[in-house]
């Protein structure tokens, strides 16, 4: 690939989706763009570049961005995180909402649905403390490849392995030939949207909870600033972000602070139970502590 | 170290199977069919137990209904990994008292990911 035409790419995708990209992911830009050449009926990656510089036709764009985006997602991935919402933060939420009986949850990068599905079983397991409650998960995503197959709710057998524990597999999933559909209950609790998370997001209302997991990480500093600006203006003082395990809002927004001895959840500067201001030592949950129990706080055991 | 005791009829199974065990660090003991296993068992018990479930002599489920009867046998974690795939099955091994259930054909990705669950990483 010309320099030029790599220079042309990789300002595009940031642009219409914030992925940044160096020289060194040349090879992966080729790899996944052949096939979109090829669908298109084009005869080589200059032909699609050339295409795209033309802008003739707007769902080239849009495919070339979906095809760059990395989609990789399992059920309660990394356990942990699922684990707190669980037995923390969602028993705060009940608490804390128990007059309004109404309770938003956000899958800011749903990809193909095991994250908000995954949350949709921690929620329907303590629905009996939520009687009457209303109660949403909206799974949003760039994708519309992705989000067609979250919509399916259909999973294979390998998919189903990552991460299900498998009384979740029995309890809500059918067979379906080889695969493995969900529950059509389940599947009713969330919502799918497609939405991009560089574009204004107040047209999606305000969230309790938002899961922006595994997406952060493909933006620069500027991006990820303001994206996560954009979140903390979505949630209620009291409201409660996630993040992946390789991500953080250190040194990149002071919008939001790490709720001590939970690791990857942040709550609001300015909400309650945050951690103090910058100057303070760093609490046993900075981002280093690994995932190790910490000292008075439950060990959060997986059920066997 | 923790131990994992492998059962499984295929020799190359337990091949594969036994080097996933070392690189997450578990002990791997091998054992050809239930009775082997349970044989093993009732000189040490392991930590985990790996278990296929169609087997020459005595199945997996015969030798988890065992176990779970032996002194201690409620100890070690039991996770199946079978061909069978269907519900039936795996409601039949839940209820014997299996802990996890892989559906093969697996890796050490699902197994390293059931391993993480139960608590055994
Ligand atoms: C690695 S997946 C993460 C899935 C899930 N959150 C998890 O942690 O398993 C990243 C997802 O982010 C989506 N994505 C990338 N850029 C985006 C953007 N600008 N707006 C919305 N979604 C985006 C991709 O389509 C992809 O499905």
């Amino acid at each position: 690939m010309k320099p030029a035409d790599f220079e042309f790419m990789a300002a595009m995708l940031k642009s219409e989706s914030g992925l940044v990209i160096g020289t060194d992911k040349i090879y992966l830009l080729e790899s996944r763009l052949m096939p979109v050449a090829r669908k298109k009926g084009m005869k080589d990656l200059e032909d699609l570049i050339a295409n795209l510089r033309s802008r003739r036709d707007p769902r080239l764009l849009k495919d070339v961005t979906e095809a760059m985006t990395t989609n990789e997602s399992f059920f309660f991935r990394d356990i942990k995180p699922f684990d707190l919402f669980r037995d923390v933060i969602l028993p705060q939420m009940i608490e804390a909402r128990a007059a309004k009986k109404s309770l938003r949850i956000w899958c800011a990068a749903a990809s193909s649905g095991q994250e908000p599905y995954s949350l949709a079983m921690i929620v329907k397991e303590a629905s009996a403390r939520m009687a009457g409650w209303r109660i949403e998960i909206v799974g949003t995503d760039i994708s519309t490849e992705m989000l067609e197959k979250a919509k399916a709710g259909i999973y294979s057998q390998f998919e189903v392995q990552r991460g299900l524990p498998i009384q979740m597999l029995v309890k809500y999933f059918k067979k379906d030939e080889e695969s493995w559909r969900i529950d059509p209950a389940l599947r009713a609790m969330v919502q799918f949207r497609e939405f991009n998370l560089l574009r204004d997001l107040k047209a999606l209302g305000q969230f309790d909870v938002v899961f922006c997991r595994n997406v952060l990480i493909y933006f620069d500093q500027a991006t990820k600033g303001q994206v996560l600006e954009g979140i903390s203006r979505q949630m209620p003082s009291d409201g409660v972000l996630f993040l992946g395990g390789a991500e953080t809002v250190l040194g990149i927004s002071d919008r939001f602070k790490p709720l001590p001895g939970y690791r990857g959840v942040y709550g609001l500067s300015d909400g309650p139970g945050a951690a103090p201001a910058a100057g303070a030592p760093p609490g046993p949950a900075a981002p280093t502590a690994g995932t190790r129990p910490l000292p008075g706080k439950p060990a959060f055991p997986t059920k066997r | 170290m923790k131990s994992c005791l492998i059962v499984d009829d295929s020799k190359v199974i337990r091949m594969v199977a036994s080097k996933i065990m070392n690189e997450l660090e578990f002990k791997p003991i091998e054992a050809a069919d239930g009775q082997e296993a349970l044989d093993a068992c009732l000189k040490a018990l392991p930590d985990a137990v790996l278990l296929d479930w169609n087997m020459p002599v005595m199945s997996g489920i015969e030798f988890l209904r065992a176990l779970r009867k032996l002194p201690g046998g409620d100890q070690p974690v039991v996770v199946f990994c079978t061909t069978e795939n269907d519900i039936t099955h795996i409601q039949e091994a839940m209820e014997a008292g299996a802990n996890e259930y892989i559906m093969k054909p697996f890796d050490s990705e699902i197994i390293q990911a059931k391993f993480a669950q139960v608590g055994l990483l």
